[in-house]
This record gives structure tokens, sequence and C-alpha cells, in this order.
């Protein structure tokens, strides 16, 4: 038998060892790369004969949500039972009646404008964590989010999904030789979020799938073959695999199969009309993505224009246009990939650098703030609302106390969603929240 | 204003050691290469050698300048890199932008803000922020403006490594617009770094505790008597001089005392003394009232201190150690101490250093040769360089820097870049590769740049500079450009000629690639296919090494 030969061989495309080793061609590429290339990228990475773990789930995606800038969390989960709330915030507090209500008894409910949230809530597919958030919190936006992004709160080190990645999504580490699958975590955006990036694993990031490929054939499409033959080739024969140029070699392999695979991936045409915003933009590509069946385990988007320090407006303005974004695209995003069958493989975690102050300030905005609410969406989540919101006067010098360590979500997340250890990928020990129940 | 500083103190250190051949690990079967800091014999100098010191002590050169080094021999070829003071360049003028911007309130600004809050004069209140906000836009646009003026000085410099000590010591001593928001002080400290490029490393670490976007970066100007911010302590020697593991927690609190009142206004310096702390205190085994002068002496006289100064220009220069390779990493630990010896001997003067190590038998070792990652500005810099590109538009240029990973003025973090592999990755490798695209043609993602066809590349002058006949610079009447017909054999010398040129060596791959594109192209070398095969070069994996 020949072994390279993956035609008649699905099922171990996905074993999650076969996807961090070798991956990237047994799931996808096999169908639409040549031979020569898929010898040349398993020449490179692990040994063939992996076994995967029974009963871990292999195809379980993760979105994340980044809402950047700070988003005010008071004003997004409403705590509209609260009078406290309408004298912080004369101008842009929420009408109660305004407010889309989650239940008799709640005394919470979303912002008018986030009607697309409110129908994943009705179907049982959102849940709301209330006043996530960390100890001394930082209140700039870029420590703040390094914090995030690292799971420390001293802000440094690699990323947490980038550790995940490192720890062959298991707890175990890679193999000196093994490599994680360069398709493992896709962004988009200009820059490849530090979340993401591991001490070995680094991800792809592509702000439009255009830029994601070589211009030259622009100039000249004969240059196509000379050009597929130079990236294609792998490690040359004549090159030490451990020199610099070795490993050059390999990632303009890496490159140009991710290339090929993603661009041919988001040309589809979406199953549902997305909304005209950014967000949507991007999660459109994704959910094309994961039609394609790419290999992909966490997706990383981002919607900015939070840091709304003067005339965030309420029940309409300009945070409200955020809020009809956000809210929006989402469920436009879960509809589309209901219509393709991945609703129930996709989960998405929202999160924001930091919520605002309590109180509004004299230009009908808010300043930078502490906790603030998460939300997970998909149909494997517990639907309902989580956690306690924090107290409107019972206050850390005009800032809401948290009540839960975002690194808490994330271990629940990593633990009920990716089946990964997360004291591992945490580097510490957090109590995993319970927001998953349909794995 | 003028600063008075103590001389750097001669440090603590002894002679330097000897290296070690004898321990080295000859396990691989491969011979480890040569970590003498001897001069290079003339006869083994020559074009390849030529071609790296342009590459590694500047951002690359011209054909020309290639076959023109050359020439020269190590000797002179050296000098002329590192003595550079006798290189006329253009003065920088300290009214080169505008210091106002971001200037502080008058007092009567001040008076009236605090009148408007007062008062309660939401009006007033909102009218001031509108104009900080103005102004903030304004000097976010000078910031911009200033990427684009440095990067343009390092692709037209007559002094390459006066430009690249400067990226060095921006990347060392790490401090971010992002954070500080003042661009004037981005670009003081810009001046200083150029001031002091190959100068006293000593006299930059008293500078710099005296550098007002480093003490705003590290939140010194807060740091007071009483209540010492450690920020800038710590960075100090953990980043700047010493390295981890070469201080104690305590040597961090009693220097963050002596840093207090260390502060500025407006642009300038100043020591406040009220704030500062003159109680007695111990850092690094010295006792007294030190203070910042103190501080940093203490510092300078710790072995460690050159140690993490020499490792950090080696990595910068010769290899990015740990390489994982014995060959390589065993020598080079020689060789750091070799460097650090030197340093010390010199009291802090970095120039000797480099020279010695521009002109040393190891830096020419062939395993260190292409080696070493382009940083995104050797990439940009290093194709209008080398290949006489059009610069093109320096806005994009400094752009696909930031996407490159190395966005000038805006490191990510104290610590700097990291360098090395980690520019690399897959989207990374599109861009480097996109920028040079750009450069040859002018072709961006949506179509071609506006002035594409007005500036074209001039492969010509390219191609007539690589061969060793046009020593004159101008078109020899043998050039086999746009002659018809060249014969296979001439064909084949050209494409090694720019293989050796541009990659620094020929593979037999990448001769055939080239070889087959211009047969495919009826054996011309005209315009349009020496621009193409410049595309097709430039995308090889190869062409990112140096």
């Amino acid at each position: 038998m020949d072994p390279f030969n993956f035609a008649g061989n699905p099922p171990e495309a996905f074993t999650r060892r076969a996807f961090i080793g070798r991956g990237l061609v047994l799931a996808s590429a096999a169908a639409t790369v040549p031979q020569f290339i898929s010898r040349s990228a398993l020449g490179m990475t692990a040994p063939l004969g992996l076994s995967s773990i029974p009963g871990v789930p292999e195809d379980h995606v993760l979105v994340v949500v980044q809402l950047a800038g700070g988003n005010d969390g008071l004003n997004t989960v409403v705590p509209f039972g609260e009078s406290a709330y309408y004298k912080a915030r004369p101008t842009i507090g929420i009408p109660a009646a305004r407010v889309l209500k989650l239940g008799k008894n709640q005394q919470v409910g979303l912002h008018p404008q986030l009607d697309g949230l409110k129908e994943l809530y009705d179907q049982g597919m959102l849940s709301v964590m209330l006043g996530v958030g960390y100890p001394n919190p930082n209140r700039s936006h870029f420590k703040s989010m390094d914090i995030w992004h690292t799971a420390d709160t001293s802000g440094t080190g690699t990323g947490w999904l980038g550790r995940y990645f490192d720890n062959d999504c298991c707890g175990t580490p890679l193999d000196a030789a093994a490599k994680p699958n360069p398709l493992g975590g896709i962004a988009i955006g200009r820059e490849a979020p530090l979340a993401m990036k591991g001490g070995k694993y680094q991800p792809i990031g592509f702000e439009s799938a255009e830029l994601f490929q070589w211009l030259g054939k622009g100039v000249d499409k004969d240059l196509a073959t000379p050009y597929d033959e130079i990236t294609r080739r792998g490690v040359a024969a004549d090159t030490d695999p451990n020199t610099t140029a070795g490993f050059l070699m390999r990632t303009a392999l890496d490159a140009q199969v991710s290339s090929d695979q993603i661009r041919k991936a988001v040309s589809q045409r979406s199953l549902v009309n997305y909304p005209g915003n950014e967000l949507a933009r991007q999660l459109a590509m994704v959910s094309s993505m994961i039609r394609a069946g790419l290999p992909t385990r966490v997706y990383y988007v981002t919607l900015g224009g939070f840091d709304t320090h003067a005339g965030q407006g309420g029940e309409n303005g300009r945070h409200a246009q955020l809020m009809q974004q956000f809210g929006g695209s989402l469920a436009a995003f879960y509809k589309d990939l209901k219509a393709h069958g991945n609703d129930t493989r996709v989960l998405t975690m929202s999160f924001s650098e930091f919520g605002r102050r309590v109180g509004q300030n004299a230009s009908g905005g808010t300043d930078h703030g502490t906790a603030a609410p998460m939300f997970l969406a998909g149909p494997m989540v517990r639907g309902g609302v989580f956690g306690n919101q924090p107290s409107l006067t019972d206050l850390d010098s005009g800032d809401l106390k948290f009540n839960t360590d975002f690194r808490s979500v994330y271990a629940g997340v990593l633990k009920d969603w990716m089946s990964a250890d997360a004291d591992k990928v945490l580097e510490g020990s957090f109590r995993a929240v319970k927001l998953i129940e349909k794995a | 204003m003028t600063i008075h500083q103590p001389e750097p103190p001669a440090p603590e250190m002894t002679g330097p050691s000897l290296p070690n051949n004898r321990s080295m690990d000859r396990h691989e079967g491969r011979k480890p290469i040569s970590s003498s800091l001897a001069p290079i014999k003339a006869d083994r100098w020559g074009y390849d050698q030529a071609r790296h010191l342009l590459w590694r002590a500047g951002f690359g050169g011209s054909p020309e300048q290639v076959r023109t080094v050359a020439s020269w021999g190590p000797q002179k070829a050296v000098e002329y890199i590192v003595d550079y003071d006798d290189v006329r360049a253009e003065k920088i003028e300290a009214d080169a932008f505008n210091k106002d911007i971001m200037r502080p309130a008058s007092e009567a600004e001040r008076a009236e803000a605090a009148r408007a809050r007062r008062a309660g004069d939401e009006d007033a209140v909102a009218r001031l922020r509108a104009m900080r906000q103005e102004a903030e836009r304004v000097d976010r646009g000078q910031m911009r403006d200033m990427q684009k003026w440095w990067l343009k000085r390092m692709i037209e410099t007559p002094r390459p490594l006066e430009e690249k000590m400067t990226l060095f010591w921006h990347g060392h001593f790490a401090t971010s617009y992002r954070t500080i928001e003042d661009s004037y002080h981005m670009f003081a400290q810009n001046r200083l770094f150029r001031r002091n490029a190959v100068g006293n490393f000593g006299k930059l670490l008293y500078e710099i505790i005296r550098d007002p976007a480093m003490i705003a970066y590290l939140d010194n100007n807060d740091s007071r008597k009483g209540r010492p911010n450690e920020n800038l302590a710590r960075e100090l020697m953990e980043l700047f001089s010493l390295g981890v593991g070469n201080y104690s927690e305590q040597d961090i609190k009693e220097g963050a005392r002596a840093l207090t009142g260390y502060s500025f206004y407006d642009d300038e310096f100043t020591f406040q003394k009220n704030n500062h702390d003159t109680g007695e205190k111990k850092i690094l085994g010295r006792n007294g009232t030190l203070d910042g002068d103190d501080f940093v002496s203490a510092i300078l006289r710790k072995p460690a201190c050159a140690r993490h100064i020499a490792g950090k220009l080696y990595r910068l220069f010769v290899a990015d150690v740990p390489t994982g390779r014995p060959e390589i990493d065993k020598p080079a630990e020689s060789v750091i101490r070799q460097l650090a010896s030197t340093l010390v001997a010199n009291r802090y003067e970095v120039r000797p250093v480099l020279r010695k190590l521009f002109l040393s038998d190891h830096f020419y070792e062939q395993p260190i040769l292409r080696e070493q990652v382009k940083s995104p500005a050797e990439v940009v810099v290093g194709a209008v360089r080398s290949l006489l590109t059009p610069t093109r538009d320096l806005g994009v240029l400094t752009d696909a820097m930031n996407l490159m990973g190395q966005n000038i003025f805006y490191p990510p973090s104290v610590k700097g870049w990291d360098g090395g592999r980690t520019w690399i990755n897959t989207a990374t490798l599109f861009i480097r590769q996109n920028i040079l695209c750009f450069l040859l043609t002018g072709k961006t993602p949506k179509g071609f740049d506006a002035l594409a066809r007005t500036e074209t590349y001039d492969a010509a002058a390219f191609i007539s500079g690589l061969e060793p006949s046009g020593e004159t610079g101008g078109r020899a009447a043998d050039s086999p450009f746009a002659r018809s017909n060249p014969t296979d054999q001439e064909l084949s010398v050209v494409v090694e000629q720019m293989l050796r040129f541009t990659l620094g060596a020929s593979s037999p791959g990448n001769h055939e690639i080239l070889m087959r594109h211009f047969r495919a192209a009826g054996n011309r070398v005209d315009q349009e296919s020496v621009v193409s095969a410049l595309l097709l070069v430039t995308a090889m994996p190869e062409y990112q090494l140096c």
C-alpha cells in the first residue's frame, strides 16, 4: 500500500495527534495539493502511526471575538433593576423598558441593539457570564489586553492559545521534531494577536485573503510555475535542514499550501446574508473556512471602536451601533454555520480588555474601568446568565469589583470544549467555570 | 543643558580569558569554526567577504559597492565602515521637527482648566479636551513623518553602520511612542542613539536615565522618595546592562530609590531634589547615599555588563545564538568573552570592539555567512541599497515594515524585537516577498502604484554593475544586456553572478530555475526578463538571509 495515499482514509485525518503532526497534509491538503507536496510536507513533520485518544472530540472549533478598546459592560448587559445604575448614568443609561429581558427574575438584560444575541439566548445558545475580571486591574489598553492574551496578570510571556498549540492541544509537549500545524490557528487582522503566539507555535494571520499570496504572478503570469517550484520544493536536497535556510524553506512551503487552501475556502459564497460590517466580514470568512474543512482549531477575529470616552450614546448612538454590529454578526454567523451543518462544532467566546467606569463622564462617555461580562455562544453552551453582577455601590474607587477570574472561563473552555490540560496551558490552576454541557 | 557625568569607571574585570578551542564539540562531525579574533588574512578576502561585511555592518551594498569594497582589502574596508566620522553625512538639526505639539500646558491654560472643572463649565472642559485631542492627532502625524524620515535616512545614508547601530540601540533601550505619545521625545532619543551609535556604552547608560522618553516610558517621573517606582531600575539591570540573574530583587528596590527624582519637564531632564531619596543604599555591593549615576557606575563595574552587551552585539552582527548548531554556538561563547574583554579594555568604547569583530577570522567563517534572517529594516532598506530599486513610497514601506513585525518607534515591549527566526512566519513571508515585488515593479494588491510607469527599475544598470568588466559603473560594450542571443554559457554566467550577488551563493536548483526562465524569455537578458528574474530570486526562501 502506498503510505502517501490518504484518499480512503479521512477519519484518521481528524485525530488530534495526526492533525498536529501531519494533519496539514492529511486533513485537507491531500485532496487539493499534488502528491509531491504531500511527500515533502510529510518529510518534515512527525512520524506516522500516532493514534487518537478514545473519547476525545477531534473536530471542535473555538472562535474568539475580541472587542477592542474596552467595551462598556454595564451598557451591554444592563442592570436595569438598580437605581444606582441610572443615578451614575443620567444621560447614557438604557431605559428599563427598552432593555431586552432575559427572563422573569433576571435583574439584568441586553442592550436593545443586541437583538442578535437575544435570538441566540432564546434558543439556549448563549451563556452570559457576569462580572469577569482579574485582581489589581490595569487600566491601560495595551497592558490589560496583554494580560487577557497571556492569561498572566503581569501581561508577559506567551499567549494562552499559543501555549495550547505548544502543548499539543492536550497537555503533552511536542516531540522535538514535531511541528504544530501552521493552520491550527488563524487570526484575521493586520497582526497575529499575542494570545495565539506560543513559544513554538506561530499562527497564520492575514487581513484579507487576497493579500495572503505572492503578487509577482500579477506582474507576469508566466512566473506562477517557477514560483511554485521554488516554494513547494520544501527543504532542498542540498540544504542542511537545521540551518536557517532549511527553516525558511519549510516556512515557504507552509505559506504556499496555507495560502492555496485559505483562498480557495474563502472564495465560496456564504449561505446566508451577513450584515455589512467589519466583524461580519471576518466571521463570514471564518464560516467559509470551517465549511471548507480546514483543520483549524482556533479562529480569532476583532471588532474595534469600543473606547467610548465621549459621546457614546445610550439606547442609540455610537455604542449602540457597535452592539448592533456585534449581535447581528454573531447571529448571522450561527445561521450560516447551521446551514452547512457545522454549528454544533463551533463555540464562540467574546471578551474585551476591560469594562468602563460606573459613572459617565462630562463628555457623555465613559472612561476605562474594570470587570465586565463575557459571552459564550453556540449550541453546546449552557444557555442562561451565570456568575454574579458586581455591586454598583460597593466600588473600588469608582470601579466594579470582579467576581469571576477570566482564567476560570478560559479553563472551562479548554477543559470542556478543547479537551486540553487547562492547568498546563494556563500555567496555573483555575477553577473551571462550567458553561458547556453538550460537548 | 550640559550634563555632568562621571567617566565610566574602570571595571573590576581582569584580562581577557583565552579562547578554549580544546573543549569544542566535535561529535557532530562538523569542523568547529575558528573562534579567533585575529585579523583575516588578505588572501582570504574577496567578493563574498565584502558582500557579507556590507550586509552585516549595514544594509547591503550595490553590485558596484561590493566590487569596490572587495578590491580594498579587509583593513581599508573595515576602517571605511567603522570610522565613519570621516564620511560626510547630512546633519540632523534639532529643529527638524516641531517640539511644541505636545508641550505642557501653560500656567494660564492650567488655571483655565481648573476653573472650568470647579465651575462645572462643561463647554470649557469639552473645548480643552478637544484641543488636547487635536494636538494628539497632529502629533501622531508627526510621528508618522518621523518614521518615514528615519527610513529614508537608512536608505540614503553614506554611513550605514551609524543607522544600523541607532536602530540597534532603539531595540536595546526599547521605548514606544504608543505609551509616551510625544513624538519629539522619540526624536530626541533617536538623536541620542545616533550620537552614541558606536561611542561609549557607559555614557549612553548615564544618558538614558536622563532621557525624557525613557523616563516617561518606564514611569520614572512618578518615582519619588517614599514610593519609588521600580520599573526603570529593574529594566536598567535586566535588559539594558546586566541581564537576568546578575542582580537581586534588593538591588532593584535600592536602585529604584537611587533613581527617585529623575524626571523631566517639557523636553528637558530635571532632577527633582525634593523627590530624591538621599538615604543610605546598598546596590550591587556598593554602599552610600547613592544616586542614579552611582547606580550606573555600580552596574558598569560588573563584568556581567560587558558580557551582556557583547552578547547582544554578537547576535546583531554575527549569529543569533544559541542556534542549536554546536559548530557555531561553541566558538560563539569564546568570541563573546573576547569581545567583552575588548569592551572592558576600551572602557566601554564600542567602536574598537566592532573594528576587531569585522576584521576577524571568525566573522567570515563559512557557517556564519548567509545564516542571519534579515530584519524588516534590512529587507526594505537592503532592497533599495543593493538592487538599486526606486524607493517609490515611504508610507507603503513603513506599513510593510509594520506588517513584517518591525514598526520603528513602536517596539512591541521594553524587550525590543526578538529578531532572528521570530521575524518569519507564513504571513510575514508573503509580505517580505510582496514588498520586493512592489519595489521592483510598483505592484500593489489592487493594481500598480500611481508612479509605477514613470519610476521604472533600471535593470540594465543592475546587470552591468554585476560584471567585473563594468568596474567604472558604465555599461560595458560587451554586456549581455539586451544583446540578442547570448549563448547558454553567457547566460549561465549572468545567472551565476545574479545569484552570487543576491543570495550570496548559487545552488544547482536555483540556477536551473533562472536558466529556464531566461530560455523561456527567448534567451534575452532585457528589462522585462531581468525584472522577472529578480521577482523570482527575491521570492526564494534564501533571499531572506544575509
